[in-house]
């Protein structure tokens, strides 16, 4: 088989043909900053960051839609490669309302910028991504300073009309990674560029709400969205700055067991995003009952104690009253008509140990085979 | 699944039968949409319309319980035009000839009869099938919840087998798993005939096994009572006790007015659950258990694939892990049952459940597994068959069509056909707990054909009542292009219109399984 290599940076590194410079530097762990492109779509090359230059030739090139060709020297952070960063992150920050205090950063340590954001800019104004937002990492990264730049007024309203979801055009950077989530990835084509020129907007069917569209609410394109043009609906402003713990886990709905990080305040579940882009089987995809239907989980109306029903009325009782009822109960029923006369219905809902148990005490301790789920139901 | 979700992407054809999947596994079905995307074929045999039939090549609309009929159909047309795979048949199958003359009868023209297809689409669907070079079917409850429904996944295999598109990248016969671990609850031997990893009661050399490992004599070898069945011998009085843990059989029981006076008749009923359910309200005791935020453990997902579990959040108050509750049920019954930690029990799954004897969690703590694995060393198995069956050889089964249970009628015209919509999960305990779910589906409805709708002289929106047989329930009418005249879907969540009043409890005699997909009813206005 003939060999393709190129050169990332001094790092030799193999690649198959067809592979795009971006693909063959993610593969390999070399980070060429984009916020157009979306892993597993086509290229959209619309935010310019992710050029790279390749020796002997004048143009830099965007690494998102070049495909590598054998012997190719690519440099992903020379000077002028970060003078075209800085342009191009310039104009997206003054593309719209970017009110991050990214716009005035001269602090040279990260630390000391958050804790001048922290104090200063609280307001309602504060862009609701604001510490989650990869506009702003660029702009830190690459010191961009847009002081002098006019913020740019947006003609198109935040629409609030939807659940889970607020689009805030103000902030939108017409990336296009939400059109390539929603057509490419989920492919529920919801969603495209609409208008033209200086009116050019995402629009959902003929320009409607996301909740009169045929938008199935699967938050991909949340996922997706690298600014604060989309944001949950949830009131989580004040818990930004909030100490947060990340659990991966697997989703409780459906069987196609979706792989999903779980992040949690004050334990109390906050966001659920899909997990990593090369994790099967879900590959960071969720729908919108594993997105967004996690409130049950602190619901006020969770069963907290035992019950027991005295009188015909279900009263509260301790563990002990409880368990202690249900053993010389069971022990009763089947000593008197016998171990048959007894079932159990485990669970599809519950984990593999739990139901592991429930058919070892079915048939050890019951015994009996009268164990069953709603498989069938 | 005997193949992979990834897999799907890699089919040259898909067909998707009785499975409404981009609102019943959304995610999976994003898999079918892309395949699509890729020109890969795709081709839908569904009585609804739907969403999933946009993307499709072609969209076969059968009668609600004939899917024995166009399957045979398939095979009828595969066999005369000699597209079978002869290579397979010859090597990895047996009963071919028994097959063969039984399809005979089912020409286009007789299955046009009973199904309601046109015979020139059942040719086209037929012959893509047969000439694609790797051809997957995925089905859910539309081919399972009948009372053939054994026989329809039967069929199915048939179908696979006779072209060779089992046992290689993008085939297989796939059924879709509703609820997150199903597969996991039959793989642990939550069902009534076999323990974990499908090792039957029955048999001797099985039990022994168990027994020495739980270090217990008098495992009995009589199979137990299915689910629907447990109901019936409920109601006959010769079943007292009944332990129930997360389910919701007052909601998800065929004819639940029967289930209701099964389940009153019981000497004691035992619930353990995360919220007050319509079954939790029968109860004599309630057990308050944790939900899978605040679990360790495992769930396996319906490609086999073994995954982690993590706790993320702390229980509310009392409640206790599933397990445990059930453990301390064990000693005080005078078996102990002590574990450490759900990990501990997974060690001792491993150790009695050879397709699980080489998973550990150390090694699912990156990605998941799956089984068959029987050993550390083993990778798992993706694709199942591929060298041969469980059985050794693919048996062909002869299999006849049979009409549903219960059939439309002067009294009852039309046939209702029961599910979920995209925004709720199974009796809705959880999903309605989430405000913006209820706002995108609020509330029951009745969706019905504009034909029908115009029969009845009724406007979507209107208020009907709904009976059948064994109940009544009253709904919102909505009119929708999904609905095919002469069929009503009704979504089963909702407790204030449970369409499981209307439903027939008649069983599938081998799966136990009731026939949700097809019974008779009428609707009028209230």
């Amino acid at each position: 088989m003939e060999h393709h290599t190129i050169t990332i940076n001094g790092n030799h590194l193999a690649f198959n043909p067809g592979e795009t410079i971006l693909e063959i530097a993610q593969r390999n762990k070399i980070e060429i900053p984009t916020l157009c492109h979306l892993k597993h779509t086509t290229p959209t090359h619309t935010c310019k960051i992710c050029q790279v230059e390749i020796k002997g030739e004048d143009c830099l090139v965007e690494s998102c839609a070049t495909e590598a060709k054998h012997g190719m020297m690519v440099f992903t952070e020379s000077s002028k490669v970060i003078q075209a960063r800085r342009e191009a992150i310039t104009k997206l920050l003054s593309s719209g309302n970017h009110n991050c205090a990214a716009r005035e950063v001269d602090a040279a340590d990260w630390t000391s910028f958050q804790l001048k954001v922290l104090k200063n800019d609280m307001a309602e104004e504060l862009c609701p991504v604001w510490g989650d937002c990869e506009l702003q990492d660029l702009a830190y990264r690459y010191q961009v300073k847009t002081r002098q730049l006019p913020t740019k007024e947006c003609k198109y309203e935040t629409e609030r009309a939807n659940p889970f979801i607020i689009r805030d055009f103000s902030r939108c950077i017409l990336c296009g990674r939400c059109v390539k989530a929603c057509r490419e990835i989920q492919v529920n084509n919801a969603i495209e560029f609409g208008y033209t020129g200086a009116d050019l907007k995402i629009i959902a069917k003929d320009d409607m709400t996301l909740k009169n569209s045929d938008c199935v609410f699967c938050g991909e394109c949340l996922q997706a969205c690298p600014v604060g043009a989309l944001v949950p609906d949830k009131p989580f402003r004040d818990g930004r700055f909030k100490d947060t713990q990340k659990t991966r886990t697997t989703c409780s709905f459906c069987g196609v067991g979706c792989q999903m990080d779980v992040f949690v305040q004050d334990n109390k579940i906050v966001k659920i995003n899909g997990a990593d882009s090369d994790l099967a089987p879900n590959h960071a995809s969720l729908c919108v009952k594993g997105r967004f239907g996690y409130e049950f989980v602190s619901s006020p109306e969770r069963l907290t104690r035992p019950l027991i029903k005295k009188d015909g009325k279900q009263v509260d009782a301790s563990w002990d009253e409880a368990l202690d009822l249900v053993a010389k109960k069971l022990l009763s029923v089947k000593s008197e008509s016998g171990p048959d006369s007894i079932g159990v219905l485990t669970s599809a809902r519950i984990t593999n140990e739990d139901n592991y148990i429930a058919q070892k005490f079915t048939r050890a301790v019951l015994k009996t085979n009268n164990i069953d789920h709603c498989a069938r139901l | 699944m005997t193949n992979t979700i990834a897999d799907i992407e890699t089919s040259d054809m898909i067909l998707v039968v009785g499975s409404n999947t981009t609102e019943n596994h959304p995610v999976l079905s994003a898999f079918v949409k892309r395949a699509t995307l890729k020109g890969k074929k795709l081709y839908i045999i569904d009585p609804r319309k739907i969403k999933l039939t946009e993307y499709a090549d072609k969209w076969l609309r059968p009668l609600p319980g004939t899917d024995i009929a166009w399957i045979n159909g398939l095979m009828h047309i595969i066999i005369k035009e000699d597209l079978q795979n002869k290579t397979f048949i010859k090597n990895r199958t047996e009963n071919f000839d028994a097959l063969k003359t039984s399809v005979e009868k089912y020409t286009p023209e007789y299955v046009e009869k009973i199904t309601g297809i046109k015979g020139e689409d059942l040719i086209e669907v037929a012959k893509a099938f047969a000439k694609a070079p790797a051809a997957s079917i995925l089905y859910c409850m539309g081919i399972t919840q009948h009372t053939c429904g054994t026989d329809n996944v039967k069929s199915l295999a048939n179908l696979s087998m006779l072209c060779g598109h089992i046992g290689k990248p993008g085939t297989g016969v796939n059924p879709l798993r509703g609820q997150n671990n199903v597969q996991g609850a039959c793989d642990m031997g939550g069902l009534p005939n076999v323990f974990t990893a499908y090792q039957p009661v029955s048999d001797e050399k099985a039990r022994t096994g168990m027994e020495k490992a739980w270090n217990i004599t008098g495992l009995s070898p009589a199979p137990g009572l299915a689910v629907t069945e447990m109901i019936q011998k409920a109601y006959e009085g010769k079943l007292k006790a009944l332990f129930i843990i997360g389910e919701n059989p007052m909601m998800s029981d065929p004819d639940l007015n029967h289930a209701r006076k099964a389940l009153n008749k019981l000497d004691f009923l035992v619930v353990q659950d995360i919220f007050e359910t319509e079954t939790t309200q029968l109860a004599d005791v309630v057990l308050p258990a944790l939900c899978f935020a605040e679990k360790n453990g495992t769930f396996t997902n319906t490609e086999r694939r073994v995954q982690r579990v993590r706790k993320a959040v702390a229980p509310p108050e009392e409640a206790r892990e599933d397990w445990q509750i059930i453990c301390d049920i064990a000693g005080r019954m005078g078996y102990e049952m002590t574990f450490a930690s759900s990990h501990d029990i997974f060690k001792e799954i491993a150790s009695v459940t050879p397709s699980y004897r080489g998973i550990t969690w150390e090694r699912l703590d990156k990605a998941g597994i799956h089984w068959p694995c029987p050993t550390e060393a083993h990778e798992g198995t993706p694709i199942l068959h591929t060298t041969q069956f469980t059985r050794g050889k693919g048996l062909f089964h002869v299999i006849d069509h049979t009409p549903p249970a219960e059939l439309p009628d002067m009294e009852y015209p039309l046939i209702l056909t029961t599910g979920r919509v995209l925004y709720h999960y199974h009796t809705g305990t959880m999903t309605m707990k989430t405000q913006g779910l209820n706002i995108l589906s609020p509330e029951c409805f009745v969706e019905i054909s504009l034909a029908d709708a115009e029969k009845l002289g009724l406007d979507t929106g209107t208020m009907v009542s709904v009976s059948s047989r064994r109940g009544k329930i009253s709904a919102k009418l909505k009119i929708s292009s999904k609905a095919v005249e002469g069929t009503v879907f009704i979504p089963f969540h909702f407790a204030e219109a449970a369409a499981n009043e209307l439903t027939n409890a008649k069983l599938d005699p081998t799966a136990k399984i009731p026939e949700y997909k097809v019974c008779a009813i009428k609707i009028e206005t209230v």
